[in-house]
């Protein structure tokens, strides 16, 4: 009964979302409604709360009479598991979605009331329609209430292994909240197209709203990438598949949004350029949604195929993003911006910048649904674009990136006196003695990616570290959230430049007794033995280097699914990782092993997590929160920001 | 200023929409299998599984009608049709090749002994590669080549006596037929 109570908690929820959806754009014009609107985000977010929960409920209790619970999970399951197993699967993942759009919704409702009732109301108003088309399908396609009655199995088949994992538990919840906070840049550029008011303040209101999004985002995806990392087993972090795509690209569209904002907030420049980049975040958020919902690209992470399911995401694309892009088209002579700057200066920066993300965005949504193109012109002829595409261009990019993003501290707005490039150019010599010093050191030999990737990062880590000192005293949150996420670049720059130039692996065949030894150190295969977790039994070995690492592999069988996972054993280091995985048992009792020495591998997340803290760090800057205040109404009202 | 250049953007999305559209469509299951019908089974070089260092290629396959099944120990259909392949081997002395698909090798040999063997040989696919170009969506999947190494039919999903009976066996006496 309960259950069902949860799923007509939902569909209030859709209710009050077309209300809120329709009550927020009629309050833009008439403000009588606008008290209304805010209960309404509550109310929704209230309804969701009581669905989801029920949800879980379900799986806690083990209910296998409810569809969804009892092919994704299993009384066996430690509970932990079962809360996840939520969201291990298409329905409930996308109900963990919209209630993330619920929280991100009633939070605007709460951090935006001060605003003036025609903008607050549009932004709402957009939100709650966006989430009444998610409730529609979720609700028509894919509902996780579904009941197997009367014939309920008397056990369920199972949480799919690869998902029994810590990363798992938190990585969804954490990528769509960076995928459905793009919803409220979005929603903020809807708001201001059709009220024609894109102005400094508008980006000021929208700026922590999009940091807060896109650091989600970053942690998200760094944590699915170090995911992937230990739990396939084969040491790599980053495959180019569809679906890391799919969350790339909109971290891509977000990285330029952030900054194409910083332009529009300090300068009234790149206006119509910043509404569409917002536009551009959340439509492809929805485009990943609908490259791992439809099945229509083949990946590892896809969840299962429905022909209506994709259809139904396709067409909300096209209405969501078809409506805004049209609105674009129609309100974008309204707020062109007539701003001047002129040679060297960070405008001319920000456009660089902006320039390189969008054409590595290009490249990147090119290689993911080239196969797809292809397949739709020859008629079903199957093709795939792998690493080596994506490499070749996307390295290089990423490079000129890192030359300019090394300029940043030095430059001003409007122009830069040429004199401020000399220190500059004095690190840029020493980076580079660096740079090509390092990698000799860590791994003998000379190889040029490494080396490149050394010099831009401590280039860019050197000029970041002196302006920092320099401005010791005077430096606003803000800027110092940009320094600390611009390390944070570096970091991912230098860790990703070693660990691919110089991971090094060996497989061998061995048996209790024998040695390996791989770049300097012994791996001994000290012990084998098998061990019981709650739902598999596993075959433990026990590695033992000559300096005393123990690492501890595991080959798992999970009973309930027939699966088996390789459970890597890692050796986790600031300088190096050591990472065994066990291959297959031989019939003369010996292993297949592989045995990887991956250097600086923990600076790539390191760089991601830093990079996600300075985004948070800026928004802690009091000048956001004075946008409530009077002086954030005055610019509302159209009178003269003071310049700062 | 000219205003059509700001429909730009929405002219963008509209040409990847229709790709998407017909991308989405052409990966109707149903219509599948019609693309590989009737074209020579696709070249590879790989290993036998439990036979190390043997290999096993295109050639090896061709001279011979037979049907070639996908399968892996992680796949629960597998197990249910490997009755109705077993029988097939056993009363019909048609060749069976398996394809272990994205599979441990060692399980797979041991799944093998527990539940009876009646492929030929099984090619091993580790990585799925060979699984991509042979358009599997998941296992079990089964092809039917005739004597030239052409596919002749597709079966997506488990072969069942309803299946061998309806589909498979008259698809054989159409070969036979042909001859």
């Amino acid at each position: 009964m309960i259950v069902e109570f949860g799923h007509f908690s939902v569909v209030a929820a859709l209710l009050v979302a077309l209300a809120l959806g329709v009550v927020g754009h009629v309050s833009a014009v008439n403000s009588v409604w606008r008290s209304l609107v805010a209960t309404l985000a509550s109310c929704q977010l209230l309804l969701l709360a009581i669905g989801f929960a029920v949800l879980v409920r379900a799986f806690l209790g083990s209910d296998f009479s409810v569809a969804y619970v009892a092919e994704n999970s299993n009384s066996l399951l430690p509970w932990y598991y079962r809360v996840s197993a939520t969201w291990g699967a298409h329905e409930g993942s996308f109900l963990l979605w919209i209630l993330i759009m619920g929280v991100w919704t009633w939070a605007v409702s709460l951090g935006c009331r001060r605003l003036p009732d025609e903008i607050f109301g549009r932004i709402l108003g957009t939100m709650g329609l966006l989430n009444f088309g998610f409730l529609l399908f979720l609700l028509s396609t894919s509902s996780p209430f579904e009941r197997l009655l009367p014939a309920a199995p008397p056990e369920g088949a199972d949480l799919n292994p690869l998902l029994q994992d810590f990363g798992l538990i938190v990585h969804p919840p954490l990528l769509y909240a960076g995928y459905v906070g793009f919803a409220v840049a979005f929603s903020f550029a809807v708001a201001a197209l059709i009220g024609g008011r894109l102005d400094a303040a508008w980006a000021r209101w929208s700026r922590p709203w999009t940091n807060v999004a896109w650091a989600f985002l970053t942690v998200g995806i760094a944590l699915g990438s170090w995911w992937a990392y230990y739990e396939l087993g084969w040491g790599g972090w980053w495959f180019w598949d569809p679906v890391e795509n799919a969350s790339f690209m909109p971290w891509l569209a977000g990285t330029a949004l952030i900054h194409s904002l910083a332009v529009t907030e300090k300068r009234g420049a790149f206006k119509s350029w910043t509404a569409l980049l917002a536009i551009a975040a959340f439509s492809l958020s929805l485009l990943g949604a609908f490259i791992v919902r439809s099945g229509v690209l083949t990946s590892v992470h896809a969840f299962a195929v429905d022909p209506e399911r994709g259809l139904f995401v396709l067409a909300l694309l096209a209405l969501a993003v078809g409506g805004a892009l049209a609105i674009y088209g129609v309100r974008a002579p309204t707020i062109m911006s007539r701003a001047r700057y002129g040679g060297f200066s960070r405008e001319l920066l920000l456009l660089v910048n902006n320039a390189i993300l969008v054409v590595a965005l290009a490249f990147v949504l090119h290689g993911t649904l080239y196969p797809l193109a292809h397949e739709a012109m020859t008629g079903g002829e199957k093709t795939s674009v792998g690493a080596p595409y994506f490499n070749r261009g996307f390295v290089p990019l990423m490079c000129v990136l890192a030359c300019f993003l090394a300029l940043v501290p030095v430059a001003r707005w409007k122009r830069t006196p040429l004199s401020l490039l000399k220190n500059s150019g004095l690190m840029c010599v020493a980076a580079l003695c660096m740079g090509l010093a390092l990698p000799l050191a860590l791994g003998g030999a000379f190889k040029v990616g490494a080396a490149a990737a050394v010099a831009l990062g401590i280039w860019i880590v050197l000029v970041h570290g002196a302006d920092m000192w320099r401005r010791r005293n005077s430096t606003t949150r803000g800027y110092l959230g940009m320094m600390v996420a611009h390390i944070g670049f570096a970091v991912a720059l230098m860790g990703i430049g070693v660990t691919s130039e110089f991971s090094r692996e060996v497989d061998a065949r061995m048996a209790v007794g024998d040695s390996v030894e791989l770049n300097g150190v012994t791996y001994r295969f000290a012990a084998m033995r098998r061990i019981e977790g709650p739902n598999y039994v596993a075959d433990r070995a026990e590695f033992v280097t000559d300096t005393g690492v123990r690492l501890y592999p595991e080959k798992r069988h999970y009973a309930v699914r027939e699966q088996v996972m390789t459970e890597a054993g890692i050796a986790a280091g600031f300088a190096r990782d050591l990472y065994i995985a066990l291959g297959s048992a031989l019939p003369d009792g010996s292993w297949g092993v592989r045995i990887q020495d991956k250097p600086m591998v923990r600076w790539v997340w390191l760089g991601a997590l830093l990079m996600a803290f300075g985004g948070v760090l800026a928004v802690t800057d009091p000048r956001y929160r004075r946008l409530r205040s009077t002086r954030g109404l005055r610019e509302a009202r159209g009178s003269p920001s003071p310049t700062t | 200023m000219n205003r059509a250049r700001l429909f730009i953007p929405m002219a963008v999305f509209a040409v990847l929409a229709c790709f998407l559209f017909l991308g989405f469509t052409l990966r109707d299951p149903h219509e599948l299998p019609s693309a590989l019908i009737d074209r020579p089974f696709p070249d590879f070089d790989l290993p036998i599984l439990g036979k190390p260092g043997a290999r096993v290629t295109r050639a090896d396959l061709v001279g011979q009608r037979r049907l070639v099944n996908v399968w892996a120990t992680w796949c629960p259909t597998c197990l249910a049709e490997h009755g109705e392949l077993s029988r097939i081997a056993n009363e019909t002395g048609l060749s069976i090749i398996g394809i272990n698909y994205k599979d441990d090798p060692s399980e797979a040999s041991r799944w093998l002994a527990r539940h009876g063997d009646p492929y030929d040989f099984n090619i091993e696919d580790l990585s799925g590669d060979f699984g991509v170009e042979l358009g599997v969506y998941g296992a079990p999947e089964t092809f039917l080549l005739d004597a030239g190494g052409t596919i002749r039919y597709k079966r997506v999903g488990d072969v069942n006596e309803d299946i061998w009976r309806d589909e498979l066996q008259p698809a054989i006496a159409a070969l036979e037929a042909l001859r």
